[in-house]
């Protein structure tokens, strides 16, 4: 298992919650002070380069009108990191083609990364969250049919290499397809998709791209995870799904104690508590499933987790969505859930977010690069349990 | 007139229709000259107290737009102008000739777009609240963005007695608030962008060559009454008249009221 270092890049500084009505989309930025905001920059690029410089992988991923994730341009920071890093797997997940008119800019951003980085992009897509749609002034329908024409696009344009081609889909028309440069890896770069749900990840197993699922737990990953072995099979693919398909995120604080570790653990909960949202940005009409919003309407909630919703730790950790205590500890919560959800490859690990501070950030990386990574290197996948 | 005869009239019946991939739900009912009545982004509800009264009067032909109520939605269609298509062709199929044609809200777009195309079975038109045209400052949008509004923000922009017209989707069986939801998702696919009207159309409405009466609810707060005025200027010979006491939907919220302006208009 690879570990991938990843922050959202968060402006934590923000008001009161009941002063305002939702943390994303509508949020004056009047409350982004661009000088905190540079210092904060330059502080999560450092914290990626010390991953690097650990031997760790990195992530970056993208959100827009949102203190959350101030990086509504990936491409841009990973553009610094495939400059400034030297060994790291660069993971974007990733670029959200659904809601960007021109996928041939978007493989000629990711070729470019690849190409400077020297071959280290996994490129991941992913269709984006609901309140990404008003941000993006996207049509909700069909966000999913979008994003995998888009895809398409965005493979042949990486892979033909015998001068202009064209593409008339259902959604995306160019008539003179031709990059500068194409990419450093052959074929292409890896892909990636993001999905939490069993059609979805069906879809992506079909295709035998890589699933990454966030924060879904022991059993949703389980589930997860077999629907895409389900997806993988019944597209005829050749063999078993091996780990290097599959990722998981959790956050993730290592100490040098139990203590510290939760201590650290319980900094980064911020980024469960702080998603304050009303029902008509978490559910724009043609999102979610008919059901879901049969459910909406009957209950006048989206989601299981509501504005004011103040997460414990013990309970998050027993779920899996945090992973935290001394090195040993958390190797042993990480190969249980290994175990239970029939292995994965990729550890995507959120260790920085709210009011985790640089030292601290530091501190678990290098934690997690000494004690921890070695270990996960050598999980192998043991797949009764999953079976 | 025998009771039998008047359970007649009022009875509207449903029915699916195939036109081309999409199959179309379909009610008609009631006796005298044809009218077609295009819903708005709420749908069509046949049981609906205005929907009888209107058949007092008139043939009425109510289609459902493709995606709502139980009407298919091709993949190929996104728009209002795949959804006048549709009409069009309804229009032929049904040999329907001297039609009074009314369109609330979606529906008014719909229509008004329809009447730039082609009124050759058209005789009349009728706009209740109609959405479509873009006419105020670039900076500010000309109907309220439904879209990032609470539902019930959203009804008091629609209704003159919000408190009355809450509906309580619990008492509803699933089949009936699975529509509802769907109704949404189609509006949103075709209201999203440009949100809510299309940039084209305030430039064609020049071309509706029938009478056409604009109807407004005086408590409407989702289409302004300078909007009105404006499309109401663009179409030649058009004239507006306000229902009081109705907001959004006025068939609704007054459908006496509603179906004697109609009836009048249609009848002059």
């Amino acid at each position: 298992m690879r570990t991938f270092h990843f922050s959202e890049g968060a402006f934590h500084h923000l008001p009161e919650e009941h002063e305002y009505e939702s943390i994303r989309v509508s949020l004056p930025n009047r409350y982004y002070d661009p000088k905190i905001g540079a210092d904060l920059y330059h502080r999560y690029l450092d914290e990626w380069l010390i991953a690097d410089d650990l031997g760790l992988d990195i992530m970056v991923n993208e959100h827009h009108q949102t203190p959350t994730c101030v990086d509504p341009a990936a491409p841009l920071l990973l553009s610094i990191l495939a400059r400034q890093t030297k060994k790291a797997r660069l993971l974007i997940l990733g670029n959200p083609i659904a809601n960007r008119n021109q996928p041939v800019r978007v493989a000629e951003e990711m070729a470019m990364i690849d190409v400077i980085s020297r071959g280290r992009l996994e490129c991941g897509f992913v269709r984006s969250v609901p309140y990404e749609v008003p941000a993006a002034n996207s049509n909700p329908n069909r966000m999913n049919e979008r994003m995998y024409e888009a895809l398409d696009l965005i493979k042949a344009a990486w892979t033909h290499h015998d001068g202009p081609f064209s593409f008339e889909g259902r959604f995306f028309h160019h008539r003179c397809v031709n990059i500068w440069p194409r990419p450093f890896q052959q074929p292409h770069p890896p892909i990636w998709i993001s999905s939490s749900s069993p059609g979805g990840a069906r879809q992506v197993g079909a295709a035998g791209y890589v699933i990454a699922t966030f924060h879904t737990g022991f059993d949703g990953t389980r589930t997860v995870f077999q629907n895409y072995r389900q997806g993988w099979a019944q597209a005829g693919r050749k063999g078993e799904v091996t780990d290097d398909r599959l990722a998981y995120s959790a956050l993730v604080y290592v100490g040098d104690t139990d203590e510290e570790g939760r201590a650290g653990a319980q900094k980064l909960l911020w980024y469960l508590s702080h998603n304050k949202l009303p029902v008509h940005f978490k559910n724009p009409p043609g999102y979610n499933s008919l059901d879901a919003n049969i459910k909406a309407l009957r209950t006048g909630k989206v989601g299981t987790r509501e504005a004011g919703f103040v997460p414990n730790l013990d309970d998050e950790i027993a779920t899996g969505t945090v992973f935290c205590g001394n090195p040993d500890t958390v190797y042993k919560q990480i190969k249980t859930f290994y175990d239970h959800v029939g292995g994965f490859g990729h550890l995507l690990s959120m260790g920085q977010a709210g009011f985790l501070e640089h030292d601290e950030t530091v501190k678990s990386l290098k934690l997690i690069a000494k004690e921890l990574d070695p270990r996960l290197r050598e999980l192998k996948v043991t797949r009764q349990a999953a079976e | 007139m025998s009771e039998a005869a008047a359970a007649d009239r009022s009875v509207i019946a449903g029915s699916r229709l195939q036109l081309g991939d999409v199959e179309l739900e379909l009610h008609r009912g009631g006796r005298g000259p044809t009218l077609l009545f295009l819903h708005g982004g709420g749908g069509f509800d046949p049981a609906a107290p205005f929907v009888a009264r209107l058949a007092e009067n008139f043939d009425v032909v109510a289609p459902l737009h493709p995606g709502f109520g139980a009407s298919s939605l091709p993949f190929w269609m996104e728009s209002v102008d795949d959804f006048v298509h549709v009409q069009l062709e309804l229009l032929k199929r049904l040999g329907l000739r001297d039609v009074t044609l009314v369109g609330a809200s979606l529906g008014g777009w719909v229509a008004a777009d329809l009447a730039t195309k082609n009124t050759s079975r058209i005789r009349k038109v009728v706009l209740v609240s109609p959405v479509g045209i873009k006419v105020g400052p670039r900076d500010k949008l000309d109907i309220p963005d439904i879209f990032a509004t609470s539902a019930e923000e959203l009804l008091k922009l629609t209704s003159a007695e919000p408190e009355k017209r809450k509906p309580d989707y619990n008492k509803m069986s699933d089949e009936a608030v699975r529509i509802i939801a769907r109704n949404r998702e189609t509006m949103a696919l075709v209201a999203w962008e440009p949100y809510m009207h299309n940039p084209k159309l305030r430039h064609r409405l020049r071309l509706i060559d029938r009478p056409t009466l604009i109807l407004r609810g005086s408590h409407d707060r989702l289409v302004g009454q300078d909007y009105i005025d404006a499309y109401t200027k663009l179409i030649p010979g058009a004239r507006c008249e306000i229902i009081e006491n109705a907001g959004h939907s006025p068939q609704s919220e007054q459908p006496d009221e509603f179906c004697r302006r109609v009836a009048h208009f249609a009848n002059s």
